[in-house]
């Protein structure tokens, strides 16, 4: 159970031949992940652990039946690359790569929205059901099997947070990787839609930073009783100066829009649990699960 | 990535955008010399910098002639401008842009960027221009259009019809809007900008419109396909630490306070800020060694902390995931070995093999105090910073 992806999950990995690809691909493999094709554009017909390679998706969709696209090529094909998986019928694309264009990233998200395909990032470090399947690239030994949605715009923070939160004993049922950009596939809203309707999960945290105003959107979604499970929230950037990028392309604050206290703030009023120290979500959470 | 105004208004020319006459200069003699050619009766000088809120802090001079535009570059170049965007300390005004004055009937307001709630590229319009569009915003919200646009129908007329004929411009005016919000979307996709603000947008006496100001902002992003401009960056304006962190391709942001950071991962960069704050101290830096902590990375990341003077101690958070704690451990006790630290260094490292990592620091001979939660790490960081 849990979201998006679990035990039945087919991966097709696109890029697999790069090094970033083929190392993941085994580590993936290495987790139970079906991965059943890969494709890299002139490299078909070679295989990457022991994984067929093609050379176009469409080719290893109706070889294989994958329906999830995992994506490592570079930020200047990675608009194609999207839209290609769209195109040839995967339901769900997880795109690694940072430093895609905005720009491309809009372009991409809405081509692959018309086509009844959901994005994952991009700049994510994937989506991962513990004891199931992993898509992405995070260290599987931060997460545990459990009844916690984690939705998260970051990364280490991410295995930060979860690795205190199992240390409770409180495991994940899926965890999913936002991806740190100004514009991103699933978004939080989205996210909480999947977990209230998933009757594994049976709270969901939230892990937010300074920019944009999805957090906020989450928020709104608590209040109108859209979400209904208990929420746990932690936002990065309290310290943050206004106008100055902190690492992520998306984590800025735009002249005095999108600051941390203003997310903390509406998540409290929606009646979010909201932890002031990164070292406390743990704590806040099994306190309250 | 942020363009000077005169290098913005360069590539408005060559869309067709009108903006005023003018050149720019990095030394007061050729100031006087484009005055002199332009001619005319009064000229604009203006300081080239990439922070804000020049007007207000006297980077903007109105001059009679070409003498008097010679004087006041003579004490502009060279010296510092402080805006409320850019701290104390200011930064040096190495260009000036000297134009002739337009003679203005109305201003407007007109922008471009990336609304990131809607995901697609808006508009901004208002027929009030010249005040800070935030201001604008929080007080008249109903002055300011929004016209959202999909990419695909960027180059369609009607969205500077939609604008246009709201503004209360004469017919001919009205036709140069109409002409400029198509070249300026055009522009806007084609150079791949995050931003592109014209304020103020002036109706001038002889019904023409012109960009009176031009602020472009590239997406970093977007580089990799926009070698022009990329090479056009200037650098001058970064701290020491920042322009040594581009080079080396760490992302690190200069705060300020004493206890200095190094974390992998932005999210995590951030959150170890914020605990620094709890525990009663100011963080110094952003800075995100990236996933993998590499010994280069970690050897680069510490010659950029230890070269600000501000810094008292400096607190390392690791979380080792896919790159291990032991590999990471090692990176940091070559690091330390290389670079001379003579201030209190402070390491927390969870996550895989983290115990192994721990013992290899404490063992290592060199100086380290460790510490196994972020809690911890962060308070004695601080209590280290203020002896």
């Amino acid at each position: 159970m849990g979201v998006l992806v679990d035990r039945r999950t087919k991966v097709v990995v696109q890029g697999i031949t790069g090094s970033q690809g083929a190392f993941h691909t085994r580590l993936m493999l290495d987790y139970g992940t079906k991965i059943v094709a890969g494709v890299t554009p002139g490299k078909g017909g070679q295989q990457v652990e022991g994984i067929m390679v093609y050379n176009t998706v469409e080719e290893a969709v109706k070889r294989t039946e994958a329906n999830v696209s995992i994506i490592f090529v570079p930020p200047a094909f990675a608009k194609d690359a999207i839209m290609e998986a769209a195109e040839a019928g995967i339901k769900l694309i997880v795109v690694i790569t940072e430093g895609i264009p905005t720009l491309d990233v809009i372009r991409a998200k809405r081509y692959a929205t018309s086509r009844g395909a959901r994005l994952i990032g991009p700049n994510t470090p994937g989506i991962i059901t513990p004891g199931e399947c992993k898509v992405g690239i995070m260290p599987a030994n931060a997460f545990t099997k459990g009844v916690l949605g984690v939705l998260s715009r970051s990364g280490t923070l991410t295995y930060e947070a979860t690795s205190q939160c199992s240390a409770k004993g409180i495991g994940q049922s899926t965890a999913i990787g936002l991806g740190g950009d100004p514009v991103v596939g699933i978004g939080f809203a989205e996210g909480l839609r999947l977990f209230e309707e998933d009757k594994e999960t049976e709270a969901v945290l939230l892990i937010g930073e300074i920019g944009g105003t999805a957090e906020q959107e989450a928020a709104v979604m608590v209040k109108k009783k859209e979400f209904t499970k208990p929420l746990f929230a932690f936002i990065a950037g309290r310290t943050a100066p206004p106008g100055k990028r902190m690492g992520h392309a998306g984590a800025i604050i735009a002249g005095s829009g999108g600051t941390a206290q203003e997310k903390m703030k509406a998540l409290r009023e929606a009646g979010v649990y909201v932890a002031e120290s990164p070292a406390e979500i743990g704590a806040l959470v099994s306190a309250h699960i | 990535m942020k363009l000077h105004e005169y290098q913005a208004k360069q590539i408005f020319a060559s869309y067709g955008i009108r903006v005023p006459e003018g050149g720019w200069v990095k030394k007061p003699e050729e100031a006087y010399e484009v005055a002199r050619k332009l001619g005319g009766e009064q000229f604009v000088v203006k300081a080239q910098v990439l922070a804000g809120g020049r007007g207000k802090a006297g980077g903007i001079k109105l001059c009679k002639n070409a003498e008097e535009v010679f004087k006041e570059s003579q004490q502009m170049l060279g010296s510092r401008l402080r805006t409320h965007q850019t701290g104390a300390e200011g930064v040096v005004v190495n260009a000036l842009l000297v134009e002739r004055a337009v003679r203005i009937k109305r201003e407007l307001y007109l922008s471009l960027t990336i609304d990131r709630s809607i995901e697609l590229p808006v508009i901004l319009a208002s027929a009030q221009g010249g005040v800070e569009i935030e201001e604008l915003a929080r007080e008249k919200p109903e002055a300011i259009l929004k016209l959202h646009f999909e990419p695909e129908i960027a180059t369609s007329q009607f969205l500077g019809r939609k604008l246009a004929y709201r503004m209360g411009l004469t017919e001919k005016a009205t036709g140069e809007y109409i002409a400029l919000v198509g070249r300026l979307t055009k522009l806007f996709l084609e150079k791949d900008c995050s931003l592109v603000e014209i304020n103020p947008l002036v109706l001038t006496e002889e019904e023409t419109i012109i960009a009176l100001d031009a602020k472009m902002n590239i997406d970093e992003n977007a580089l990799f396909r926009q070698k022009e401009l990329a090479s056009q960056r200037d650098t001058s304006e970064d701290t020491p630490q920042e322009a040594k962190a581009k080079d080396v391709g760490i992302s690190y942001v200069h705060i300020g306070g004493s206890v200095g950071c190094m974390v992998n991962g932005a999210g995590l960069a951030m959150a170890t800020m914020d605990l620094i704050k709890l525990a009663g101290g100011e963080p110094a830096n952003f800075l995100d060694v990236g996933g993998g902590a590499t010994a280069q990375q970690v050897e680069a990341a510490f010659n950029i902390l230890l070269s600000d003077k501000n810094v008292r101690s400096v607190l390392v958070n690791i979380f080792g995931g896919i790159a291990r704690c032991d590999v990471i451990a090692q990176g940091i006790i070559e690091a330390a070995k290389k670079v001379k630290i003579n201030l209190p260094v402070i390491v927390r490292l969870e996550g895989t093999n983290a115990e192994i990592g721990r013992k290899m620091l404490a063992e290592s001979g060199l100086k380290f105090e460790t510490a196994s939660s972020m809690k911890e790490a962060a308070e004695a960081a601080v209590k280290a910073s203020s002896k």
